[in-house]
């Protein structure tokens, strides 16, 4: 039975190769539990993301706490928008002037990293290149035409992409650095990762905790396990 | 004990007791597949507490539902907690009722006298799967949002009268806030009815008494065991004996479903899928849509079947015709023997390739529909209909074992 299961299976493998289309997206490898990573990563998105991208669903106050910071701290470093330190992380910016300038409203960020995924968010952040023909005369490898210009192109400083044709089409093969940042191509992804971090914490912002209870959880209910099974085994010792 | 004989004049409570627990005598030889059925019960115990937590704090409206959802998952307290046990327990609800059904299919547990029975029990799974279908716009998420669009187009699919049945489903021409908040009230109804039935479910067996991995009717067979003289000498009362190996096999479940709920809550996207962290956009169609997991196979079958004159009804026919040919098993088994103990290579065969075929097709469901995987799908879906109508053939046919006096061990 279990080998005709097998065999059946095994037979039907030539079917669901399946090619994968996309992008190849580099391992962001974040530890979520580094809260130096995190609050480096807050800084950033302070600086870099909040002006047109809200966190709305995030409180200031629940940052400090979970990032071991002060609401004093928070206050002088992370708190451009409003000094109410329970407020969410929200914007100044109109939705619809927003909509005007750049083509479409920047999405909240509150949960961005559970819909896209931090892989492809740490890709993301290091794929913009330089393509006269858009608006802000860049593109994004992983996002396609892209509505948001390179925020970051100071840090990163300005690349562009080569590509080579293969059957007429094109296809990608590496960036260049064309003007240099003010930071070199590694620390600009530690501060990337940093950021793609901080938007896996404030996604889910109970992750933590939820892990450290649930170990303790799961050693209950082995406990309990044993105990439920041992009583079993003596009620049933007549049943024969 | 004058208090019970207070309530005994009263109400029946010792009666009941007896009748269903102390000396309702089950078979001895249950073996892994009979935890599902209290383990259902469990869920569906945890689905309505959790849910009726969740309604407290969640908004029906749709500019509000993504958000309260959020609000639940970072203000309220344990709020992330009671959602995670509700997202976790749908998926471990239809997980342990596929189980369950397939314990049903393994054992002939659907075979005369419980025909009935059984079908009461589709009718807990239709249920479900309507509870389920609901729940699931109310984050209202890219996914929940154009997963509903996608099924309830299918109603729209139906000749004459499917573009008013649609508008009739929805409460307008997409789906929308008043869609939102119906199927809120549905979600929070339909349970209720759930409870009502699983009710009727337990009436019915243990009105024909419980099957068994022989398929041999204890019922029939000798009587008299340490309990009673006129009890079956194959049974062992309920209770004490399965309320206690039950509680063991629901710590054992405990045990996953909390792995599930405080490790993986998403499932890689299984049990939250990831485009339902988007909040819901009627001008944005996602590039590929896919139901949640449990859905995914007669959602493959309804893409396998090719439209005709540009409608999709004959899809959206099978699909249907996919989950009430179920009810039908009863009659459709014509093999000697109840238990797949003692049936031949033949049904073997053909249950192997119903389990792989459906399990395919789950699979093949949250793909996107390329010729290759069309025509594999197609394929599955004919041998699950195959598994069906043929089966009268081939269970007639198979060369069964002889089937014990008693129940082994």
């Amino acid at each position: 039975m279990k080998k005709l299961i097998v065999a059946l299976l095994l037979a039907l493998v030539p079917l669901l190769v399946v090619a994968s289309g996309g992008v190849h997206l580099d391992d962001a490898d974040i530890d979520v539990g580094d809260q130096g990573s995190l609050q480096r990563g807050a800084k950033y998105f302070v600086n870099y993301c909040l002006s047109c991208h809200s966190a709305k669903f995030q409180r200031f106050n629940r940052t400090a706490r979970d990032l071991g910071l002060t609401e004093d701290e928070v206050k002088e470093n992370l708190m451009f928008t409003t000094d109410k330190i329970g407020d969410p992380m929200n914007i100044a910016m109109d939705p619809e002037n927003a909509n005007s300038w750049f083509g479409v409203t920047p999405p909240d960020l509150s949960v961005i990293s559970r819909a896209r995924g931090v892989d492809w968010i740490y890709t993301y952040l290091r794929s913009f290149y330089l393509d006269e023909s858009r608006p802000f005369g860049v593109n994004n490898m992983v996002f396609p035409d892209v509505g948001m210009p390179h925020v970051l192109w100071n840090l990163q400083g300005t690349r562009k992409a080569v590509f080579t044709e293969h059957e007429g089409q094109k296809v990608f093969q590496r960036f260049e650095q064309v003007t240099p940042g003010s930071m070199s191509s590694e620390e600009f992804d530690s501060a990337m990762r940093d950021l793609t971090a901080f938007l896996s914490y404030v996604a889910e912002p109970i992750q933590l905790e939820r892990q450290r209870l649930g170990v303790r959880v799961l050693l209950f209910i082995a406990v309990f396990f044993v105990l439920a099974y041992l009583l079993k085994k003596e009620y049933w010792k007549d049943v024969h | 004990m004058s208090m019970m004989k207070w309530i005994d004049e009263r109400y029946p409570l010792t009666k009941v007791w007896n009748e269903h627990l102390a000396q309702y005598y089950a078979p001895k030889n249950f073996n892994f597949w009979y935890f599902m059925g209290s383990l259902g019960m469990l869920v569906l115990v945890n689905q309505i507490l959790t849910g009726v937590w969740l309604a407290m704090m969640y908004k029906p409206d749709a500019s509000l539902a993504f958000g309260s959802v959020e609000y639940i998952m970072r203000d309220v307290d344990w709020g992330w907690l009671i959602r995670y046990l509700h997202s976790t327990g749908a998926s471990a609800f239809f997980i342990v009722i596929y189980l369950h059904m397939f314990r049903g299919l393994l054992y002939g547990s659907y075979r005369k006298p419980r025909e009935l029975l059984w079908i009461i029990g589709v009718v807990i799974y239709i249920v479900m799967m309507a509870t389920a279908f609901m729940g699931y716009l109310l984050p209202w998420g890219q996914m929940s949002y154009w997963g509903a669009q996608v099924i309830i187009n299918l109603f729209s699919a139906v000749p004459v009268v499917g573009e008013e049945l649609g508008v009739w489903i929805r409460g307008d021409y997409v789906v929308s806030d008043a869609t939102l908040n119906r199927f809120f009230a549905l979600h929070f109804l339909l349970p209720f009815l759930l409870a009502g039935i699983v009710f009727v479910h337990i009436v019915a067996l243990h009105k024909v008494g419980s099957n068994n991995p022989d398929g041999v009717e204890i019922k029939k067979g000798p009587k008299g065991n340490r309990w009673s003289e006129t009890a079956p000498a194959d049974g062992i009362p309920f209770h004490p004996y399965y309320s206690v190996k039950d509680i063991a096999g629901i710590a054992g479940f405990l045990f996953l479903f909390a792995a599930a709920v405080f490790f993986a809550p998403e499932m890689g996207g299984y049990f939250l899928e990831h485009p339902n962290f988007e909040p819901a956009n009627p001008l944005k169609t996602p590039e590929h849509i896919a139901p949640v997991w449990y859905f995914t196979p007669f959602y493959a079958i309804l893409r396998a079947v090719p439209s005709f004159a540009g409608s999709a009804f004959p899809g959206v026919v099978a699909m249907g015709a996919a989950i009430v040919l179920i009810f039908f098993l009863p009659w459709l088994d014509r093999s000697p023997v109840k238990s797949i103990r003692y049936k031949g290579t033949l049904f073997k065969v053909w249950l192997a390739i119903f389990v792989v075929s459906f399990i395919l097709l789950g699979w093949l469901g949250v793909q996107p529909a390329t010729p290759v995987l069309t025509l594999l799908a197609q394929v599955c879906t004919f041998l699950y209909f195959a598994f069906f109508l043929l089966m009268p053939i081939y269970s007639k046919m198979d060369k069964t074992k002889p089937v014990p006096e008693r129940v082994t061990k």
